[in-house]
């Protein structure tokens, strides 16, 4: 379950954009999940669709693929997802985990284009 | 460097440690410290906490480990056994040797055994050391009757010990009541009377003759011819001080035992003080912590300090709970007929007694006794300590205050900077105020780890977290509990934001009225106030809901849900039994009998929620709400249609009751029960609200709790009937639902709340705030909004979508995986 780790992507230029889903089959303000090949990624997006994220659905606290129905939010500027289990929160631009010691999890590109959401991975 | 032998490793001779090395390292004063128990110093006055759970370790003052980080020569199970003052060197039982510049004597005291003939006898005790209370544990297990002789503090808190023993105590004190040195005799009626109605018995002026038995104890006799059938007894009848190292060393000791010291706590060798409960100053020995700690800091200031300060005696004044009875006694409890007139209030109904000592011009208290409610004796003691003028007419001091506009007459501000809050830390008003002009953000764990106050009896933490919001007020800060970084409210202010302004969502109100993006703490709230005001289900707004809301189940391990219908009352026919049966067995589902009479179906994925509840709505159930901050379930016994000592038809009420209330939000959950008799089997007097039947109608009882602090429900209202019952049901959920902080039970929220059952029923049930039939009107627009949110969800093709793992796929969860356990499938540990 832990094989998401090695597709941390930097600031280059993803080598594919999957064509996820319609803007209109994510809910508005929150989270859902999409499968790419054989992993599972939550997609959050703020401001009624204007700003989209997207990490590993796995929290990595206690390995539970959970991440995509967790509330979404902000710590100051920090947009962040709460894993519905134990609140563990992670930010939705670093991975980083915010309120513990708890190691960082994968987040992803994401672009929209022609009501299509898209998300970028390097393989 | 200046070498200190500490002998004694009590509370204080502890203190006198921490004390020192606060401002003197190891390379100033080098430090030994005997003690002749084998542990480190532990917490004396808490000793029976050691029957109710706590352990050892637990009471520690500080572990080995602070000694060590301290450098602190800590020698345990070692006795000091001479002093040669000539030489200033002591040895130990041990044979060992070891040289000072200055010793101080900490070695307490032992419990005083009174004369009586058979206290050899094998079942007789005292209560003084944790070996003391291991030896009561073994001995007391199996046993019915146990005396405590001795009715002062400890005697009392020995007869709590022996109560969490599940024995039945007896009480046996010599003078005519009890706590003499802090009660008079109304004041011991009613704490007596408290007692007894607690299961202890009391048994005052007698003079014990004799301890019956052969070999080992079996009764009392008393001077007055009569007897007592106790099959153990515990000594706790005063203390005797440990000075007979001193007498052996020639130092100067009371004939009536204590080491004699000076107001610079100096015994008549200058190189040896004595502190705590061994020393005798002025004619006095004093039992209790506080003046032993600060005559620790006497000696530090004698030694290493300037020597300015001295002890100049000590207020005795105190302050406990006994058994859950507020006792508090402060300056002259029992004042003087010349120079001071008593105003009295007693309550024997609520077993309140108030006791205050005016000065003959009316201005001034000098002393006085409460018991049965306490809650004003911090400022009371502080008008005596500071000579604070009383505002008003004395007699307004006899009502408690209510901590609100009555209170603020009497509250903290009157007090000077230098009225000492904590008595056993010795911090001032002042030393509190200035840390938070120095630190607005500093919190109350701030406080109490920079001072130590509220560290030792606690007594003072509610005036500490007063002196800091005042301070905080006074430097223009408002204090309020905000919800979170996103509202800079509270959620009552919220509540009445969203109502006022008829807001519908979270957007509009992050937007309108907060900052950012909201979190997980402020978007739950916001949900459940929209849906404690306009009774929309749940699933309208899902996206900041928590899971177990957001997808009407409870999530478990391994990613699934539970299932769990509403089964009204706990009353179900065999039909739709079988439909439960016939559900769990089709998806595969883990079942469980709940605590609340209803049935669990554990394991289900998420999109398997939609076509279970399709099956058993089609079959006539309802959602549970076990995943919501709601009406969860209203338990019953079968009442009077089949028990034979039913009295009213508990069952019939429960699901009126249940029917009701469903799917009513709340900032916590809300459980009830009815009873169909006195002898409550539906264990209602734990719920929320519990109704128990009488010959005549219903007792509702409220704000009754279990979980991690069980917490009994308080009688409301006794024999009213049923449209009455459930109308003050209404009121008080209501006003629960509309003043609660979030997530806080009912109990909490009673136990916060200013003027407590008293003022909850003014409100509730007299009508007091003139809010009764508005609180009414508001619930039933509530019940009138109400519907099944499952129904819903299953309904709307657009909300049943919601329940697909993927957006982009049909499959399924492909990470949950089960095991076997008792023939039936359970998650996989995590």
């Amino acid at each position: 379950m832990n094989s998401l780790k090695s597709h941390q992507v930097a600031e280059t230029e993803p080598k594919v954009w999957y064509k996820a889903a319609k803007i209109h089959d994510f809910p508005m303000d929150g989270g859902a999940c999409v499968k790419y090949k054989g992993l599972q990624i939550a997609v959050f997006n703020f401001n009624t669709g204007k700003e989209w994220y997207a990490c590993q659905n796995l929290c990595p606290h206690k390995m539970q693929m959970i991440l995509s129905r967790g509330l979404t939010g902000s710590q100051g500027d920090e947009p962040k997802v709460a894993c519905p289990y134990h609140k563990k929160t992670f930010s939705l631009k670093s991975g980083v985990c915010l309120n513990d010691e708890i190691e960082a999890i994968s987040t992803f590109p994401v672009k929209v284009d022609d009501d299509y959401v898209y998300i970028g991975f390097s393989q | 460097m200046t070498r200190i032998i500490v002998v004694g490793n009590g509370m204080v001779g502890y203190k006198f440690c921490e004390k020192l090395r606060k401002d003197f390292d190891a390379s100033q004063v080098a430090l030994t410290v005997y003690g002749e128990e084998p542990r480190p110093a532990y917490d004396r006055v808490h000793l029976s906490s050691y029957f109710s759970g706590s352990t050892a370790e637990d009471l520690l003052m500080a572990p080995r480990t602070w000694y060590e980080d301290n450098d602190i020569e800590l020698r345990t199970s070692e006795l000091v056994t001479e002093i040669d003052r000539k030489n200033k060197k002591i040895t130990t039982h041990k044979g060992s040797e070891e040289s000072y510049d200055y010793l101080v004597l900490a070695t307490g005291s032992s419990a005083f055994v009174p004369p009586i003939k058979g206290v050899e006898k094998d079942g007789v005790f005292v209560y003084r050391t944790i070996e003391d209370l291991n030896q009561i544990l073994s001995y007391g297990k199996n046993l019915k009757e146990a005396a405590v002789l001795g009715g002062g503090l400890l005697g009392l808190e020995a007869a709590k010990a022996l109560l969490d023993m599940n024995l039945n105590p007896y009480v046996v004190e010599f003078a005519d009541r009890l706590m003499p040195r802090q009660l008079d005799d109304s004041g011991s009626d009613i704490l007596k009377m408290k007692l007894e109605s607690l299961g202890i018995q009391i048994l005052t002026g007698k003079a014990t003759q004799d301890i019956a038995g052969n070999g080992k104890l079996e009764g009392l006799s008393f001077a007055d011819g009569s007897q007592l059938d106790v099959e153990m007894l515990v000594i706790s009848a005063g203390i005797r001080p440990r000075d007979e190292l001193a007498k052996s060393s020639g130092l100067a000791t009371h004939e009536r035992g204590g080491v004699l010291v000076n107001d610079g706590m100096q015994t008549n060798d200058p190189s040896i003080f004595a502190i705590g409960e061994v020393a005798c100053h002025r004619d006095m020995i004093y039992g209790l912590v506080a003046p032993g700690y600060e005559m620790a800091e006497v000696v530090i200031n004698q030694i290493l300090g300037d020597k300015t300060q001295s002890f100049k005696g000590f207020d005795m004044s105190t302050k406990l709970k006994l058994i859950g009875v507020d006792v508090g006694s402060f300056g002259n409890p029992f004042g003087n007929n010349e120079t001071t007139k008593p105003l009295i209030y007693k309550n024997d109904q609520e077993g309140i007694y108030r006791r205050l000592n005016i000065t003959p011009d009316g201005k001034y208290i000098t002393g006085g006794i409460l018991v049965g409610d306490a809650d004003d004796y911090n400022i009371l003691h502080q008008m005596v300590q500071n000579k604070i003028k009383i505002p008003g007419s004395p007699g307004s001091l006899l009502v408690r205050s209510n901590g609100s506009d009555e209170g603020a007459s009497l509250g903290i501000e009157s007090l000077p900077d230098e009225a000492v809050i904590c008595s056993c830390e010795n911090i001032s008003k002042g030393d509190v105020s200035n840390l938070v002009k120095a630190d607005e953000s500093c919190s109350l764990d701030d406080i109490k780890s920079n001072t130590k106050a509220c560290t030792g009896c606690g007594g003072c933490t509610p005036m500490v977290n007063d002196i800091m919001k005042m301070t905080l007020k006074s430097m223009g800060k408002t204090v309020k509990n905000t919800v979170c970084e996103h509202f800079d409210f509270s959620r009552q202010e919220l509540y009445d934001l969203i109502k006022i302004n008829g807001i519908k969502s979270f957007q509009e109100l992050v937007h309108a009225h907060g900052t950012g993006h909201g979190c997980e703490i402020c978007k739950p709230l916001t949900a459940s106030l929209l849906a404690s005001i306009y009774n929309e289900p749940a699933i309208v707004h899902d996206t900041i809901q928590d899971t177990n809301d957001r997808f009407l189940a409870n999530i478990q391990r391994g990613g699934t849900y539970s299932v769990i219908p509403r089964i009204p009352g706990g009353e179900i026919t065999a039909d739709k039994l079988l439909v439960i049966a016939q559900v769990a067995k089709k998806y595969e589902l883990y079942t469980k009998i709940t605590g609340g009479q209803r049935i669990d179906l554990l394991g289900a994925r998420l999109d398997q929620l939609p076509p279970i509840w399709e099956e058993l709505i089609a079959a006539g159930f309802e959602s549970g709400h076990a995943y919501a901050k709601s009406l969860r379930t209203v338990k019953s016994c079968v009442g009077s249609v089949w028990c034979r000592y039913g009295v009213q038809d508990s069952v019939s009420f429960a699901i009126r009751v249940e029917d009701r209330y469903k799917g009513l939000r709340s900032p916590h959950k809300i459980k009830g029960a009815v009873s169909g008799c006195i002898r409550e089997c539906a264990e209602a007097q734990s719920k929320d609200f519990g109704i128990i039947a009488t010959e005549k109608g219903w007792n509702l009882y409220v704000c009754g709790n279990g979980g991690s602090r069980p917490q009994h429900a308080l009688l409301l209202a006794n024999d009213v009937d049923t449209e009455t019952c459930i109308k003050l049901i209404d009121r008080f959920l209501m006003y629960y639902i509309k003043t609660a902080a979030p997530l806080t039970r009912t109990a909490t929220w009673l136990n916060k709340l200013d003027g407590g059952l008293d003022y909850l029923k003014e409100v509730v049930v007299n009508d007091s705030l003139g809010i009764a039939e508005k609180l009414e009107l508001e619930m039933q627009g509530l019940i009138d909004n109400y519907e099944c949110e499952w129904k819903r969800a299953i309904e709307d093709p657009e909300l049943r979508k919601k329940f697909a793992h993927f957006v982009n796929s049909d499959e399924q969860d492909s990470g949950i995986s089960f095991m076997d356990m008792r023939g039936q499938k359970v998650p996989t540990a995590w």
